[in-house]
């Protein structure tokens, strides 16, 4: 009888944490209205994953002309958990929550 | 170099001496002399370390735990409430397998507010996957913490290790110590070789989630493996040591007058020392009594006790803290490896709790108990606590 031990001493995981997409964790998935973002970021500033990431410019059209000069922001829906912390803070309250199931056929 | 340190200061040279690149410590009492001597080590220039002020003894171990996996010594110390609060990062330390040497300075557990010295914060231990050895006195202390790094950074046992001394009775009371030179020590310890290390160039996670199907078994398994490994590597360490530095450690039990005992009292700690001045007055009565003090409590020195109840008429076994179980630790796990192996009684000697002073008269009278035991031939109470206010039998 011989016992299979691994051969490492403790687990070592040799693939990065972001192979591990937890994005299909997410319950409700927060989609941002351009339209009435007024790009202040604190949807950027709060999410606790780090999903929420810069944008080029071009990426969607500014509001305002005023604001234009700014980046605008996209979420990482491959690691984005759903956790609403962004919607909750959003001072213009434009991220809204859809329920993953309703939102299924939009495009990401 | 010979020179008067307390014990404190003795674990603080012996840290230095090791050359741990990273310590993160918080104060607590009796343990905070140790981590200001460091702390003027480092600013002074004497010792080429990062010392990382924390928030928490918690954050203490996480933070030595971090800076371990980058592939570097790191050293910690605390005492009772402090090692309780590391509790859960402590467990994460042996399952990492990070070979970090932390000095306990053992202290009562509140309340009643103590800061005296009784071993219930590091029995409470004991199920951590740290190694664990208790000393006797300062040079002990220094000369623990090296040979502690050579045996937890050994690839084949890679457990962390707990060096504990007695709150006062060597925390802060001065002894002549000899400090080796660094350069032997240097060349004793040699340098730190990580079995893993964190590499941006290879990113890795270490201890990640294993699901019920997955090795979680197999890994705990090797750490069982590794403490009992540890037996070996902590005889060849000892004897290694006794060699370069010209010391007498026994590795796991220091036995006084032993062979032709009738009666031993085991115990663990600076106890000890008190007990063998007791031997050699009652030897000269005729009495035959003998010690015998446990060093390492994890790995349990299980064969050492056997053969020293072999020879015995009666095992007293003398704890300065309290389990709430069968009696106190070293008790228990004692009787339990002498089940089958040795038919003689054992009894539980409960005293010195919260720092209460352990005196070669009390001793004495625990000694002509174990020797009524032993005529007898019965325990008749397995617990006993001694020394209550109001017990006139042992003052």
């Amino acid at each position: 009888m011989s016992v299979l031990l691994p051969e490492d001493p403790t687990p070592i995981a040799k693939v990065p944490s972001t192979e591990n997409k937890t994005g299909g964790w997410r319950t409700f998935r927060p989609v941002i209205h351009y339209e009435k973002c007024i790009r202040c970021y604190i949807c950027w500033k709060f999410c606790p994953d780090a999903a929420i990431y810069f944008a080029s410019p071009e990426a969607h059209a500014a509001p305002k002309e005023a604001l234009s000069k700014f980046d605008t922001v996209e979420i990482n829906y491959d690691f984005c958990k759903g956790c609403g912390i962004c919607a909750n803070e959003c001072p213009a309250k434009a991220i809204e929550l859809v329920l993953e199931e309703s939102a299924e056929g939009d495009e990401e | 170099m010979k020179a008067i340190l307390t014990g404190n200061e003795a674990a603080a040279w012996g840290a230095r001496l090791s050359r741990p690149k990273v310590i993160a410590a918080y104060p607590i009492t009796p343990q905070t002399s140790i981590i200001e001597a460091i702390a003027a080590f480092i600013a002074n220039g004497e010792m080429d370390a990062r010392y990382i002020r924390v928030e928490s003894e918690h954050s203490a171990m996480a933070a030595c735990i971090a800076a371990q996996n980058t592939g570097v010594r790191t050293y910690t110390a605390t005492s009772a409430h402090g090692l309780a609060l590391m509790h859960e990062v402590l467990m994460w330390a042996s399952g990492a397998r990070l070979p970090i040497v932390m000095s306990v300075v053992n202290r009562a557990m509140a309340p009643p507010w103590s800061v005296w010295t009784d071993q219930l914060d590091t029995m409470a231990e004991r199920d951590s996957g740290w190694l664990q050895v208790y000393t006797q006195n300062n040079q002990e202390v220094l000369d623990s913490i090296i040979m502690s790094y050579k045996i937890a950074e050994k690839h084949s046992i890679l457990l962390p290790t707990m060096v504990i001394e007695d709150a006062f009775i060597l925390s802060h009371t001065s002894e002549g110590v000899d400090i080796p030179e660094q350069k032997k020590v240097d060349d004793f310890l040699g340098e730190y070789e990580p079995a893993f290390k964190l590499d941006p160039d290879e990113p890795a996670g270490f201890g990640s989630l294993i699901m019920p199907e997955g090795p979680y078994m197999e890994f705990r398994y090797k750490m069982a493996l590794a403490m009992e490994d540890a037996r070996s590597e902590i005889r060849k360490v000892v004897e290694e040591y006794n060699q370069v530095f010209g010391r007498e450690y026994a590795p796991f039990v220091e036995e006084y007058k032993t062979e032709d005992a009738d009666a031993v009292m085991v115990v663990i700690g600076t106890i000890g020392s008190t007990a063998k001045d007791v031997v050699d007055k009652m030897r000269e009565k005729g009495k035959k009594v003998g010690v015998a003090r446990v060093r390492y409590f994890r790995p349990f020195p299980t064969e050492e006790l056997r053969k020293i109840a072999k020879g015995a008429k009666v095992l007293g076994v003398v704890d300065r803290s309290y389990s709430f179980g069968p009696g106190a630790d070293l008790f228990a796990e004692t009787k339990s490896v002498l089940y089958g192996y040795a038919d003689i009684p054992v009894k539980n000697y409960v005293m010195g709790l919260g720092g209460r002073d352990i005196t070669p008269k009390i001793i004495e009278k625990v000694f002509d108990d174990m020797l009524r035991v032993a005529k007898d031939g019965v325990v008749d109470k397995e617990v006993e606590w001694v020394g209550l206010q109001g017990d006139e039998r042992w003052s």
